[in-house]
């Protein structure tokens, strides 16, 4: 009977197509607009991802987020260091800087200062230069992004030099970066040239980077720094969370998007169940001409379920599937922040589900009610 | 000839059936009324009717008259407001709602004016659809809708679609639906009344060949008074009543030759 039902659905090409339509309209918008936001929130956790080496960061208790700078002072970075369970500890400089460029331009920049010693927190996608040229004098590395962004047009080319608050700084490196939620040049120089570029402040230790040592537990250590030094001390992954916390919470990103996604809910619900129903009631004769020939009203509630559950499976592959093109081919041009986790698939399953159900509701009822003596009436 | 001449109307023709166990269709007092209150409607008054295995039973008159009201009630698909049903040895009346439903999958055949075929089956799928609802699998349902509509002479057209197919075409694939799972009451509403003269005479032919049986009755409610010479009986309706039975000229034809055999 399930085929009768598939047969009854696809028979109908443009009820069919209609139907289909609404899921696929709904699961795109919802998956892609929560995807750019998936996109949108992974950009304000993208320092800390890419800050490789440390597993615990250390900053003032009243830090909310990655870009949320409260400075510390020099000397919390020993005090950090002499934690029991603290393997190391180095400093790290995050703040911004104004560029002025050969060519007249300014660019406000992202200065992320690493430990003089050690660079650690150094970027993994140096793809011209290397790491090691940082130790030169004025040495800088930039983003790949950045650079076209201050150069826009031109090769790359190491040896380029600016200035950032009238020092001057060379280009001696490039690198793939994940792009920030201010879309700046992040610039990367040593900790104690960052602290040359940036304006001056009486207090410029950002963060102090912090590993805990082998077999100690990241969390423990975590809560011995806080317990000795008064500071906050947070995993990477506690710090990944507190940061998309802040934007889900403290900004209007989470309602804008939401609005978006209800109303591709709504207006999905609305268009299939409403074909959905035109379609029941098209072939309410023949729904009542198989419960007069003897299909139980289970059979017919399975029939019609299956049916929604059809429409709701090809809705979703199609509307994902689309989401995950427009995702492609934003990926290179536009520059729009894309990501679609598993759970954003899952999410749109979900609410496909729900619309699904909800428009096969209607046509339910009234397949459930219609008298199987109406088959008789002309 | 006139099909309702009352000089062939036998005045008690149940009284001359045999007993209950040769009847496929037995319904006493049965009224049917639809709505509440003032806005109540009698569609049914008090019918008594008896349909014994092997008749082709012809009930007709003018629309409003309870025809299909009744025929909906002795196939199982309506609740009477009162009185006794009993089809096929069942008493639908007791029936649960549940075991009416299977009791119209194993018992009960229908052919509508409407033909109500599936749009996206073909003819087979089509004809298959009762023992689909068996459960039977697909590919065996569809060769054996196949046979039977090989039999009523649509072997040609067994991957065609209802849109394809013409009017009578269409009946008779209705009628193969109808007969496929092999029930023991058909019950066809007006099943002539879309086609013409010739695709009529036809489709009675093609009724009365194969599913008039000794252990099956046919029921047909018509308006079509071409097709009455198909009737062994023909019960006729008047508001909500029946107001009389006539021997139908089939069953008068088979008297006859008995009769003219008996003599020999």
């Amino acid at each position: 009977m399930m085929w009768i039902a598939w047969k009854m659905l696809i028979g109908n090409r443009v009820k069919y197509l209609g139907i289909v339509f609404g899921v696929v309209f709904a699961a795109l918008l919802i998956a892609q607009q929560s995807s750019i936001f998936c996109g949108l929130m992974s950009l304000t956790i993208s320092q800390i991802r890419d800050t490789e080496g440390p597993d615990i960061w250390v900053m003032d208790r009243s830090v909310q987020y990655v870009d949320d700078i409260k400075p510390l002072a020099d000397t919390e970075l020993f005090r950090v260091k002499s934690v029991p369970g603290v393997e190391w500890a180095v400093r790290f400089y995050k703040g911004l800087g104004r560029a002025r460029i050969q060519e007249g331009t300014y660019q406000q920049m992202i200065l992320l200062g690493l430990d003089d010693a050690t660079l650690v927190g150094a970027p993994a996608g140096v793809f011209m230069g290397s790491i090691a040229d940082l130790r030169k004098p004025d040495a800088v590395i930039m983003d790949d992004a950045g650079y076209k962004r201050t150069w826009p047009g031109e090769p790359y080319r190491l040896g380029r030099t600016f200035e950032m608050n009238d020092r001057r700084a060379v280009l001696v490196g490039l690198t793939k970066a994940s792009r920030t939620f201010q879309s700046f040049p992040i610039c990367y120089p040593r900790y104690s040239q960052a602290v040359l570029f940036a304006p001056p402040e009486r207090k410029v230790l950002s963060f102090v980077l912090a590993d805990p040592a082998p077999g100690v537990d990241p969390e423990e250590v975590c809560r011995r720094i806080e317990e000795r030094t008064g500071l906050q001390a947070l995993t990477r992954s506690q710090f990944v969370w507190k940061t998309i916390r802040y934007y889900l919470q403290k900004t209007g990103i989470p309602v804008n998007f939401g609005i978006t996604v209800f109303l591709g809910f709504l207006v999905g619900t609305a268009i299939a169940g409403q074909t959905f129903y035109l379609f029941t009631v098209e072939n309410i004769r023949q729904f009542g001409a198989l419960k007069a020939m003897g299909t139980s009203n289970w059979t017919i509630l399975w029939m019609v379920l299956a049916q929604a559950l059809q429409v709701g499976v090809v809705g979703y592959g199609v509307g994902v599937g689309l989401a995950a093109l427009f995702g492609q081919a934003v990926k290179g041009g536009l520059r729009l922040s894309f990501f679609m986790p598993w759970q954003v698939l899952a999410i749109t399953a979900a609410a496909v589900f729900v619309i699904v159900l909800l428009a096969s509701l209607l046509s339910i009822r009234k397949v459930l009610v219609v008298d199987p003596a109406i088959v008789f009436r002309s | 000839m006139t099909a309702l001449d009352p000089a062939r109307t036998a005045a008690t023709p149940e009284a001359a059936l045999a007993g209950d166990r040769d009847l496929a269709v037995r319904v006493r007092g049965v009224t049917k009324e639809f709505g509440t209150g003032d806005s109540v409607t009698r569609a049914l008054r008090g019918v008594d009717l008896d349909v014994p295995y092997g008749e082709l039973l012809m009930l007709v008159g003018p629309s409003g008259c309870g025809k299909t009201t009744l025929v909906s009630i002795i196939a199982g698909t309506l609740e009477p407001t009162a009185g006794e049903v009993a089809v096929l040895g069942f008493d639908l009346v007791a029936m649960s709602n549940g075991r009416k439903v299977r009791f119209r999958r194993d018992n009960v055949g229908f052919v509508y004016q409407a033909y109500n075929l599936l749009p996206a089956l073909t003819a087979a799928e089509n004809a298959a659809v009762p023992l689909l609802i068996a459960g039977w699998r697909r590919a065996a349902a569809v060769e054996a809708a196949s046979d039977v509509l090989d039999t009523l002479g649509l072997g040609d057209k067994l991957a065609s679609l209802p849109s394809e197919l013409s009017g009578g075409q269409q009946q008779r694939v209705a009628i193969a639906r109808a007969l496929v799972h092999e029930p023991r009451l058909l019950v066809c509403d007006e099943p002539t009344s879309a086609l013409d003269a010739e695709n009529g005479r036809i489709t009675m032919e093609l009724i009365q060949r194969i599913a008039v049986q000794p252990d099956r009755a046919v029921i047909v409610v018509t308006h079509d008074s071409r097709v009455y010479a198909f009737a062994d009986r023909i019960a006729s309706m008047e508001d909500g009543r029946i107001e009389s039975i006539a021997v139908g000229p089939r069953q008068m034809r088979t008297s006859s030759d008995s009769a003219a055999s008996g003599s020999l």
